[in-house]
């Protein structure tokens, strides 16, 4: 019998796990060095913050897997032999494979800060870093003050983990807004607000210099690049992205860039391997996505074209359009389609801004300045339905098609405020236009089924 | 050193926090002591203003708990610390208070002259604490199950508030929220005290009503059609006979009606006051449901068994009293027991002729059995003589539930045990009513928990926060809708999802569980091939 072999049980191992079981009879193994079992990454704050224990992010129960027959053996991968398709796991025991999968994930990155390596110093990426961060800030006591250094998803998740047991929080942020790479400066702007008042120390456009150690070699304080301002604190997050998790394949062969280089089927050079999640880099960015994409949807999409693949039916990876989500503090965040920030802004591209002149909510259309096509959205404290986004993204709906319809696109809970009026009024006033909302129609929106 | 200073007050949190919990805690502790003190037969002077300062107290104590917990925060999900805290996470602090209500529930079920209820004369105790509030309502002195209903609503009404604003941002949680109040408050509590002052009178034409409350439906209220009861409805003119019709079409035409277009929410989280003291005063144990699958196949024998229990049940009530003559009343044991096997029958055909797919393989081989097990039954009654119905007595029949479901499961373990199973235990495992409603859910409603494509991160907090234990993230990722019927459609899921996946709606019954609409985000291409397997 075939024998697959994957390393790593994050969410794009375990879900090629299943795929191919679903399609196929072959024996499966998944090798990995973190946990026994697969856990959900995405959910590590929330086990900090006491909103669950560590056994509610395991989406799986435990018999689950000998149950669909995909063995789990925990160890760490040192070396693949290519030639010989085999693996090393702990420097000991070999183990062949007729297909390999590599789905290692990431890694925090470090920028070479000096003391970046002290005690007390850590990122937020795996099961061992959240046991990490209950002894380096378990409480106020221990912990009086903690610095986040990079401002993004991660590190915004960092100081709302490290705040709801009231560690005082002080973020730098290397931007001038908070994630103005990839928000619009309204956006951006609402956020850095929404921080502030979760009583966040935010310091814009500030870098790190270095992290000062005490004489036990734990963390003293840090320095401020722009004003060699110190500040004492006893933990610092280091959240400033991540690198794909490859180092054990130097010497393999496997052609790599900043990851795991594979083209449009998955395939990496060597092979029968093939590389997914996190860790896969393509030959080519595939539309405006970048050659390596760190999100949860992403390797999960990965999978279902992978397991067709090793499953007898070689076909290409095309993800459909672009979605993500997140969750900055209280405020909810979706995106459908592509809205770009002024620093990777279209000359094409314009934008619709929309702001509730009290709460926090905002939306960002963007479209085509010419055709009028619609190109994306991002919305803020309102949730939108994925189906309807992408099938007027399909239908290349212009923009007028879009804001007469925006009800139908609204998935909010039953009875919420709607703000569809105050959007269209705006969009008429600014564009000089007479567009008028429709009424809901569970008719248009159920259409596909 | 200066930013350290600044941030700090920022962060820290304003230093008159403490006193108002401790406060707030010793007032409701007050009202509690006075309520207990008079149950170790302390004499009160004047009671009507001890029961009322004692209320007040209690009411005043947890809001302003509340008040202190939320003020001050933002608006969103406030689950901080729920899994560290002893209380909420099957801990020391769970158990004991679990041991106490459950307590509390066997000396009201079935030792309630400790709480002072006198037999002859006038009560002692707690409950004659309540006398003067009772007699305001009815005019009669108390029982102990007024004493119960009066702390049962202030209950509802202070934790409701609690809840809404713990979920302020959040209309549906707070509109429904007013909605239970409203039904316990006016339905449960109030009219049918008042009505009580009527009985007697010519508006009834000198007939009196049994207990009711409107909005407690049969098979919940399972005793709604015995013999007294009925008796009490038909004796009390044109209203008792209004009150009987509508009881019946509650649960014909007005439960199959609402629940088609909403789904079982309608009832179990807006309406029902066992879902209305699980929502508000249950608000902390919600996690503590279990989501394993040995759970809910547990879960599937156990309420299903209740619904044929109580469906024997009362079929053998009604079946005792009725008589054999048609001339003195229409309805007779024969022609009831064969409308009985017609309706079920009736049911168990359409949903085999229009719903055989969506069911599944083993609720089939359930229903084929029960099915088979009540018309087995009803058969035996044809070798039975007088006062026996199939082969058991339908006194003991009727005891036995009232006893084992309606006492020990219901209220014992029921709200007892809300600190071990959660605050839907009954709901869950027991009500007769939310199966036979969930069932219909299943097979034939507009309402579904859509899933928002492939949004979902599996991060778990939709199944942790499930009261009823289902495993909402199961079906999330895998981009499938959600209908399943235990669902109450309390909206928890909903509100507790960071990445703004689930909502609940009622709309077209094609496609509501269609597997193959999943659409986590891959070319279109894919997902046809994915589908056609
Ligand atoms: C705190 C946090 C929050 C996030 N939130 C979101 C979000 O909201 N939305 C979103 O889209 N994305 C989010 N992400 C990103 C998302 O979690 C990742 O994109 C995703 O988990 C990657 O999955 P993967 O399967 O590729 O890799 P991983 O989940 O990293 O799994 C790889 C596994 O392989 C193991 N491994 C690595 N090397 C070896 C080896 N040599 N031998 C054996 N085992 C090995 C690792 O230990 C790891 O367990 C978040 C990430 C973090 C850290
Ligand atoms: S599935 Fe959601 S709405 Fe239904 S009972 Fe569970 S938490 Fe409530
Ligand atoms: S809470 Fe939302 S994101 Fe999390 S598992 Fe449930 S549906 Fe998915």
């Amino acid at each position: 019998m075939e024998t697959i072999v994957i390393i790593g049980n994050g969410i794009a191992g375990v879900s090629a796990a299943r795929h191919i079981r679903k399609l196929s009879d072959k024996r499966i193994i998944i090798v990995s060095a973190e946990t026994d079992y697969f856990f959900s990454r995405t959910a590590l704050m929330y086990v900090y913050m006491g909103h669950m224990k560590f056994e509610h992010i395991q989406p799986y129960e435990n018999w689950f897997w000998e149950k669909n027959r995909i063995e789990l053996v925990r160890g760490y991968v040192d070396h693949v032999d290519v030639a010989n398709k085999k693996l090393l796991i702990d420097g000991s025991r070999a183990l062949p494979y007729d297909n390999l999968v590599v789905a290692t994930g990431s890694k925090p990155n470090k920028f070479g800060w000096p003391g970046q390596d002290l005690h007390g110093v850590q990122g937020l990426y795996s099961k061992q870093d959240l046991d990490l961060l209950e002894v380096n800030a378990p409480n106020k006591e221990v912990c009086k003050r903690a610095v986040i250094v990079g401002g993004g998803l991660i590190g915004i998740e960092l100081a709302e983990m490290l705040r709801s047991r009231d560690i005082p929080v002080t973020f730098l942020v290397r931007e001038k807004n908070f994630w103005n790479g990839v928000l619009p400066e309204g956006e951006s702007k609402m956020i850095n607000e929404h921080i502030l008042e979760h009583h966040i120390d935010l310091r814009l456009a500030t870098n790190l210099k270095e992290i000062v150690s005490d004489e036990n070699g734990k963390v003293k304080s840090i320095i401020i690049a722009e004003t060699g301002e110190e500040l004492p604190c006893d933990m610092v997050g280091l959240t400033a992205g991540v690198t794909p998790n490859i180092d054990f394949l130097k010497d393999s062969g496997i052609e790599l860039g900043r990851g795991v280089k594979v083209n449009r089927f998955l395939e990496t050079s060597a092979k029968d391997v093939y590389a997914i999640g996190d860790c896969a880099e393509q030959h080519v960015a595939i539309g405006y996505r970048r050659p390596i994409e760190p999100v949860w949807y992403t390797g999960r999409m990965m999978c279902e074209t992978l397991a067709q693949t090793l499953c007898g039916n070689r076909i290409e990876y095309k993800p459909g359009h672009w979605f993500n989500s997140a969750k900055f503090l209280d405020i909810e965040y979706q995106t459908y389609g592509w809205v770009f920030s002024e620093r990777g802004r279209k000359d094409y591209e314009a934008q619709f801004h929309w702001r509730h002149p009290k709460e926090k909510i905002c939306v960002t259309i963007s479209f085509h300045n010419d055709t009028q096509q619609f190109l994306g959205i991002n919305t803020f404290g309102i949730r939108m339905r994925h189906e309807v986004f992408d099938r007027w993204l399909t239908e290349n709906r212009d923009m007028d098609y879009v804001i007469e319809h925006l009800i139908d696109a609204n998935f909010d809970p039953e009875f919420y405020k709607h703000h569809e009026a105050a959007i269209v009024a705006q969009y008429n006033a600014e564009f000089n236009k007479q567009v008028k909302s429709r009424k809901k129609s569970l008719k248009r929106i159920f259409v596909s089924s | 050193m200066s930013t350290y200073d600044r941030s700090m007050s920022l962060a820290g949190p304003p230093a008159n926090i403490q006193w108002h919990q401790k406060l707030s805690i010793l007032l409701g502790m007050f009202g509690l002591c006075i309520i207990l003190l008079a149950g170790f037969n302390v004499e009160f002077p004047n009671r009507g203003l001890w029961l009322t300062t004692a209320l007040t107290s209690i009411f005043a104590g947890t809001v302003w708990f509340s008040w202190d917990l939320y003020r001050g925060k933002y608006p969103g999900i406030k689950n901080d610390k729920v899994w560290f805290r002893s209380i909420s996470n099957l801990g020391l602090g769970g158990w004991l208070l679990g041991i106490g209500i459950t307590a509390f529930y066997i000396i009201l079920y079935f030792y309630p002259e400790y709480l002072g209820l006198a037999k002859k004369g006038p009560n002692t105790g707690i409950i004659a604490l309540f006398d003067p509030l009772s007699k305001m309502l009815s005019g009669n002195p108390a029982s102990q199950w007024f004493v119960y209903g009066t702390l049962y609503t202030v209950g509802i009404l202070a934790f409701g508030i609690k809840f809404m604003w713990k979920y302020r941002h959040n209309r549906y949680e707070r509109i429904r929220t007013m909605s239970v109040m409203f039904f316990q408050t006016a339905f449960a509590f109030l009219i049918p005290e008042f009505m009580a002052r009527l009985n007697g009178s010519s508006v009834l034409q000198g007939g009196s009503l049994p207990f009711l409350d409107l909005k407690n439906i049969w098979p919940l209220n399972y005793y709604n059609f015995e013999s007294y009861r009925v008796k009490g409805f038909l004796s009390s003119g044109d209203i008792g006979f209004a009150m009987l019709i509508f009881a019946i079409a509650s649960v014909f035409v007005i439960t199959p009606f609402l629940t088609y277009k909403f789904g079982k929410r309608w009832y179990c989280s807006w309406v029902c006051g066992c879902g209305g003291l699980a929502e508000t005063v249950g608000d902390s144990f919600r996690q503590l449901s279990d989501k394993s699958v040995r759970a809910w196949n547990i879960e599937r024998w156990v309420v299903h068994s209740v619904v044929v229990f109580v469906t024997l049940m009362t079929t053998a009530v009604i079946y005792s009293y009725l008589g054999n003559d048609t001339s003195k009343y229409w309805l007779t044991k024969k022609t009831f027991l064969i409308g009985v096997g017609v309706l079920l029958t009736a049911v168990f055909a359409l949903v085999m002729i229009f719903k055989r797919d969506e069911f599944k393989k083993d609720a089939k081989y359930g229903a084929i059995g029960y099915l088979i097990v009540i018309l087995a039954l009803i058969g035996f009654h044809f070798y039975s003589g007088d006062g026996h119905v199939f082969l058991f007595q339908s006194g003991t029949l009727r005891k036995s539930y009232s006893f084992l479901i309606g006492s020990i499961f219901s209220g014992v373990i029921g709200t007892g045990f809300y600190p071990i199973l959660g605050n839907r235990g009954w709901c869950r495992f027991g009500c007769p009513m939310a199966a036979m409603m969930g069932f219909q859910q299943r097979l034939f409603s507009r309402f579904r928990i859509t899933t928002n494509g492939g949004q979902c991160i599996s991060c778990g907090n939709c199944s942790t926060y499930c009261e009823m234990g289902i495993d909402v993230r199961a079906y999330a990722q895998k981009g499938e809708n959600i209908v399943r019927s235990s669902c109450v459609g309390c909206g928890i899921c909903s509100a507790v999802c960071p990445r703004g996946v689930l909502k609940l709606e009622n709309g077209p019954q094609k496609g509501r569980i269609d597997a193959n609409q999943v659409l986590l985000g891959n070319d279109v291409d894919l997902m046809n091939l994915v589908n056609q397997k």
